[in-house]
């Protein structure tokens, strides 16, 4: 877009799109609606280092008179939050491993392999999809007592695994019911099985939508609440978005205390998100045009 | 695909299939029919003995006042999440491609995006955890600013039935925001800018290329994003539950927390099934309807391209 845009540009002289007041009062809209997107954040940080007193007295706005770090200290060993941290990494992990596992296999049956009825399965998994969670978090509760792994992680990584797969299936699905049929007759024909199809050919190419899938099953399992919410009763089991939530309501809670918590929880993310910022936004892209 | 040698093993695909379909049924389907089956029972959860009692859940549900604030408030939630963030987006997308990039450069206009973009990175939690404590009437950052600036009384912004409502609204919109615009600009990327050139030189204006190419070139995209935010704005849990845990005076009541508060809080499992089940309907009815539009609208255009 960049280059195309240039080389109009150039083509046509600088005066061009180049001129006007105009263009400095869109310039002017655009930074105001971004400054205002941003205010909360900003908002946040500004208070989660400035001393309960100081913000009573001089408000949310001023800058902070002592770099305050106690709310920090009290949110982090209030809440346990490396173990809540650790909780959330592992059971992410492994569902965004999991997940892109499961939905690969799947979906070589239907793109590649064109299973009978998979129309049917296609739209099983679409609907699968936009399933409210209430709708199954009540027996999966049960289940998961039944069978020993209530208030355990590894309900979260089960149940995570096979919701995120629901997606992946059907989007990968779609990539490999276009990938050519060439590559995999050549491979047939060199002898490979089908097992050996998937690994060497089919999994090499579709690598980049699978860590694409990967970095959202991760971000998407790192943010879910309703389930782990229900599932996690007890604070040594409990993830990152839960810990947060469960100092609401507590009055001994102070505003750098509520800030500071806020600002390290949504850190991992943030952090995520700028490390993979490119695949993702590609990501978004492709998942975009289906 | 028909020279495909697939007819020497044809059932061996299957066995792809076999763990997706019973982690499947496991976890989805399995479940599913069970939420059914409580949904037809008088069950306090746990331990306690179940009745069958039919339909008479949804017979209730018919006369539950709770109920049916809790869908009407599903359609603020539509206009928050689906409505005023795609048409906010629409126009922040030419906006950035078709002006600031062009006007500015690239750069500016990617970096402006990803600040629009930022809040859909959180957890959704999170984000309303923040809002929460900006809207707090006494400790809160809008009002200990309002106060500062004069304002004698300031609106008790999550406190009220009047103000609850609006305030998760702004909330809503500021997390959805990015999401349309990200998809959008990706989506008039896609435009050839020879389009854009052409319709200028004949002299059409701002407005007038916005109309006759930004929009239907986005409309594939439209339907997609309507469709997701639609589902997700039925089923929004999180931030609900972190900004007013549906009150006041379920004031912000909706489906999903209502079950969640039948299920958990009132021991009415079976009811709380039931509202879980007509929620679930309602969203396939309307995302199946969004799916079905849209397919209309592309057979349409295909067969508009054809001479």
């Amino acid at each position: 877009m960049t280059s195309t845009t240039s080389a109009a540009a150039a083509r046509r002289g600088p005066d061009r799109y180049h001129r006007g007041p105009v263009r400095w009062v869109v310039l002017a809209l655009a930074v105001v609606i971004a400054l205002a997107m941003l205010s909360p954040f900003a908002i946040m940080l500004l208070n989660a280092f400035k001393g309960p007193a100081d913000y009573s007295a001089n408000g949310p706005l001023s800058w902070p008179e002592e770099f305050y770090t106690q709310g920090l200290a009290t949110f982090w060993s209030r809440t346990h939050f490396s173990i809540k941290f650790w909780n959330s990494l592992w059971t992410s992990g492994l569902v965004a491993l999991f997940a892109v596992v499961l939905s690969l296999l799947s979906a070589y049956a239907i793109g590649i392999g064109r299973v009978k009825g998979r129309v049917w399965l296609v739209g099983v998994f679409l609907i699968a999809n936009m399933l409210p969670q209430e709708v199954l978090v009540y027996p999966l509760f049960t289940m998961a007592q039944k069978v020993g792994l209530g208030n355990s992680g590894w309900s979260i990584v089960i149940i995570f695994t096979v919701i995120q797969s629901a997606f992946g299936t059907y989007l990968l699905a779609s990539v490999l019911g276009e990938f050519p049929a060439a590559l995999v007759e050549a491979a047939e024909i060199d002898g490979a099985n089908r097992w050996q199809i998937l690994v060497r050919v089919v999994f090499p190419i579709v690598r980049p939508t699978c860590s694409v899938l990967m970095i959202f099953f991760f971000i998407w399992t790192w943010n879910e609440f309703f389930i782990p919410l229900v599932m996690l009763t007890s604070p040594d089991t409990q993830t990152v978005p839960i810990a947060l939530a469960s100092l609401q309501g507590d009055r001994m809670l102070d505003v750098p205390t509520l800030n500071a918590g806020t600002l390290v929880s949504l850190l991992p993310t943030l952090v995520f998100f700028l490390i993979f910022q490119r695949t993702l936004t590609r990501g978004v892209t492709a998942g975009a045009v289906k | 695909m028909s020279t495909k040698a697939r007819h020497r093993r044809p059932s061996s695909y299957w066995l792809y299939l076999v763990p997706g379909i019973l982690a499947f049924l496991v976890v989805i389907g399995v479940p599913f029919v069970l939420n059914l089956w409580y949904s037809l029972n008088s069950w306090k959860g746990g331990k306690s003995a179940m009745r069958f009692i039919g339909l008479k859940n949804y017979a209730d549900l018919l006369h539950d006042a709770a109920f049916w604030t809790s869908f009407q408030n599903s359609v603020w939630m539509i206009v928050a999440m689906v409505i005023i963030p795609t048409v906010i987006g629409i126009f922040l997308a030419a906006m950035l491609f078709d002006f600031i990039g062009k006007h500015f450069s690239g750069r500016v206009a990617s970096f402006l995006r990803a600040t629009y973009y930022l809040p859909q990175i959180l957890p959704v939690t999170v984000a309303g955890i923040l809002w929460n404590w900006i809207f707090n009437a006494q400790t809160g950052a809008l009002n200990t600013l309002l106060r500062a600036l004069g304002v004698d009384s300031p609106p008790n912004w999550l406190g009220t039935p009047q103000m609850a409502m609006p305030s998760v609204m702004i909330v809503m919109v500021w997390i959805q925001i990015g999401y349309p615009t990200v998809i959008f600009m990706s989506a008039l990327q896609r435009v050839d800018p020879d389009l854009y050139e052409a319709a200028e030189l004949d002299g059409a204006g701002w407005f007038a290329r916005f109309r006759a190419i930004t929009i239907p070139q986005i409309r594939p995209e439209t339907f997609v994003v309507t469709l997701t935010c639609t589902v997700a704005a039925l089923k929004v849990f999180g931030p609900i539950y972190v900004l007013t845990r549906g009150g006041p005076e379920s004031s912000t009541l909706v489906p999903s927390y209502y079950s969640y508060l039948n299920f958990f809080d009132k021991s009415k499992v079976g009811y709380g099934a039931a509202v879980a089940t007509v929620l679930t309907v309602i969203i396939v009815v309307i995302g199946g309807g969004i799916q079905v539009a849209q397919n209309r609208w592309a057979a349409r255009d295909e067969a508009g391209e054809r001479p």
